[in-house]
């Protein structure tokens, strides 16, 4: 089925994935849970900063947080959301954007293809509503597993119109961002979802609506240059690295070695660019505390 | 001696062999008009074909080229006075990025723009056209005024991106970029951004948020530079003409894709023949879009910059009535 549709026409067409909410309206009759997707084939991971070697089982229940030093693995958009949100409370929205392939760029078809399967989403971004200790609110996941959670069309699409439901519904915004930056394969229309994700953020500011920015690991390029840099408040997981040009391009283009610790979130705050930086676990509570201090604030 | 492209050189052996005929001519005083003749309208067919028929990795190079007219270059050309304002109050002036209050036409406007050098004295100056973080500052500290004074804002887009070293990280070059996008798509002043060379990712976009987006015939934008997008997609930076074919990031691209609206002409091999030329077409080009801009309300121009932005992107609904397949744009 997923075949003959992708036949049909020369761009590729990615089925949004059979969740239970396909309609904007319903809400999801079970607790998201950590994916399938997210958890490696081995039993055992080991911990890239202090080495040690992890049960898998620990980590998820940990909220895939190093039981030892406390770093911070990558987790899914809706590992995120289930850690975040009240039982019950997420209602998703725009499921129906389907990604094309409008320059019909060598490989994306392939590319979108991969992701899908690795991810088990159909975009870049998670969106909808939740209630974070019973505040409303509008999130923003992005999936780091489909194509590093980088902006297209449809990333930028979505995110626009979570923002536009937001000042509609007068509710404060928060986004986790995750991303590589604007998506190469999209081209200047990926480079143009930067000034228009920014454009939405302005019009919600002006309705003196929150926004918080979460940068999570990794968090560069178009991403960091547009909606993550914008919050009213700019929180950071634990050594997320968050830029603007990758460590590896510095090198490349510049021959220049960054010095170890450069562009962690550590400091990022340290050069005043970050107010914040939460653990993972206690993100739900210091969400709850800000969103709490801006109600009515509108 | 300007720099001449491989696929310059046939162009520039006929012209060679024109003026070797010419010499011989007046040296043996034997009439060869006829044979010169003959052999310029061949250069001109020849220059037509080639210059009009570029590739994308073609325009790259004629974009770069080290005598492509830069911002300064236009100034004198363009405005009847201009008054350049340096500084972001905040850090340090950057000079790959030039601003200021200017005359177009008798208005009054506010100018920014990105600057590269000419050699490599003044590139390293300009940081080869390259920003800082404060230089958006100061790109940023100026658009304010223009909208606090009700000044048309023009801006010239000309660089290979964003600076990309540790000091740019040190000073929030994301955040930078970012706080331009979101005010310049605030602004109830008329905007109107124009590609003059190199249009490099998030550091051009910087000064892109235009009501109108104009792109001289050569000149590129992109998300990435060519290079960049061969060593990611085939490890091989020598494929970036490949990459810049895939790219799809010409003139005649973007204003396909709804992100320029006009392509400004250059002459025939491209803005750095005839500067004169090229200044006339881009007042031309501005002057008529200025004119349109100016009779808007302010809540008008701010309202369908949004509009404009909001339509760029590409992709598929699927109504949630039924199972057609809405195609936007």
């Amino acid at each position: 089925m997923f075949k003959d549709i992708f036949k049909k026409t020369r761009y590729v067409t990615i089925q949004p994935a059979p969740v239970q909410n396909r309609s904007s309206s319903e809400i999801s009759p079970q607790p998201p849970t950590l994916s399938k997707k997210e958890l490696p084939d081995s039993l055992w991971v080991k911990c890239p900063k202090c080495g040690e070697v992890l049960f898998n089982k620990d980590l998820e229940e940990n909220a895939r947080v190093c039981t030892k030093c406390e770093y911070h693995f990558r987790i899914s958009a809706r590992g995120r959301l289930a850690l975040l949100a009240d039982e019950n409370s997420f209602e998703e929205w725009d499921t129906e954007l389907i990604t094309l392939d409008p320059l019909e760029f060598p490989g994306y078809e392939g590319k979108l293809l991969e992701a899908h399967e690795k991810s088990g989403t159909t975009e870049g971004v998670l969106t909808g509503r939740a209630k974070i200790e019973e505040i409303p609110v509008v999130l923003a996941f992005n999936e780091a597993n489909f194509m590093m959670g980088s902006m297209g069309s449809v990333v930028g699409e979505k995110i626009v119109r979570a923002i536009e439901r937001a000042i509609e519904l007068s509710l404060p915004v928060v986004i986790f961002s995750t991303s590589g930056g604007a998506r190469m394969q999209e081209g200047i229309l990926s480079l143009y979802q930067m000034a228009k994700t920014s454009a939405a953020l302005g019009k919600l500011s002006d309705k003196h609506l929150l926004y918080i920015s979460v940068l999570t690991d990794p968090t560069f390029g178009g991403v960091t240059a547009s909606y993550a840099s914008l919050g009213d408040i700019l929180i950071a997981e634990p050594n997320a690295l968050i830029g603007f040009t990758g460590p590896r391009v510095i090198m490349q283009t510049m021959r220049q070695e960054l010095p170890t610790g450069a562009q962690t979130a550590e400091f990022n705050q340290e050069h005043g660019l970050i107010d914040l930086i939460v653990q993972r676990a206690q993100m739900r509570s210091v969400l709850a505390r800000l969103l709490r201090y801006h109600q009515g604030g509108a | 001696m300007l720099q001449l492209f491989d696929f310059e050189k046939p162009i520039a052996e006929l012209e060679q062999k024109i003026t070797e005929l010419q010499k011989f001519s007046a040296d043996k005083e034997i009439d060869l008009s006829q044979e010169v003749a003959i052999l310029e309208k061949k250069v001109a067919s020849l220059k037509k074909e080639i210059y009009g028929n570029l590739e994308p990795w073609q325009k790259v190079q004629i974009a770069r080229h080290s005598e492509r007219p830069n911002f300064y270059d236009y100034v004198p050309l363009l405005f009847e006075d201009f008054i350049e304002l340096k500084g972001d109050r905040l850090f340090a002036d950057d000079r790959s990025i030039a601003g200021g209050i200017a005359l177009f036409h008798g208005i009054p406007v506010t100018v920014v723009a990105q600057v590269k050098g000419k050699g490599t004295k003044e590139n390293i100056k300009r940081n080869f056209g390259m920003p800082h973080p404060e230089g958006y500052r100061k790109a940023l500290r100026l658009m304010d005024q223009a909208e606090k004074f009700g000044r048309p804002i023009l801006t010239f887009i000309d660089t290979p991106g964003a600076a990309c070293d540790l000091a740019a990280e040190e000073r929030g070059q994301g955040e930078a970029i970012a706080r331009c996008l979101l005010a310049m798509a605030g602004y109830h002043v008329p905007v109107i951004s124009t590609v003059i060379g190199e249009g490099g990712s998030g550091g051009a976009l910087a000064l892109g948020v235009g009501n109108v987006v104009l792109m001289l015939e050569n000149s590129f934008y992109s998300v990435i530079a060519p290079e960049s997008c061969a060593s990611i997609l085939w490890k091989d930076t020598t494929k970036a003409k490949e990459a810049a074919a895939a790219l799809k990031f010409t003139a005649q691209d973007l204003l396909r894709l709804g992100v320029a609206d006009e392509i400004v002409r250059e002459p025939l091999g491209g803005a750095h023949k005839n500067l004169r030329q090229t200044a006339e077409e881009v007042a031309l080009a501005i002057s008529k879009y200025l004119v349109r801009l100016r009779l808007e309300t302010p809540d008008v121009l701010r309202t369908n910059r949004y509009q404009k932005l909001r339509a760029i992107g590409v992709y598929q609904e699927i109504s949630e009535k039924s199972s057609e397949i809405l195609e936007k744009p």
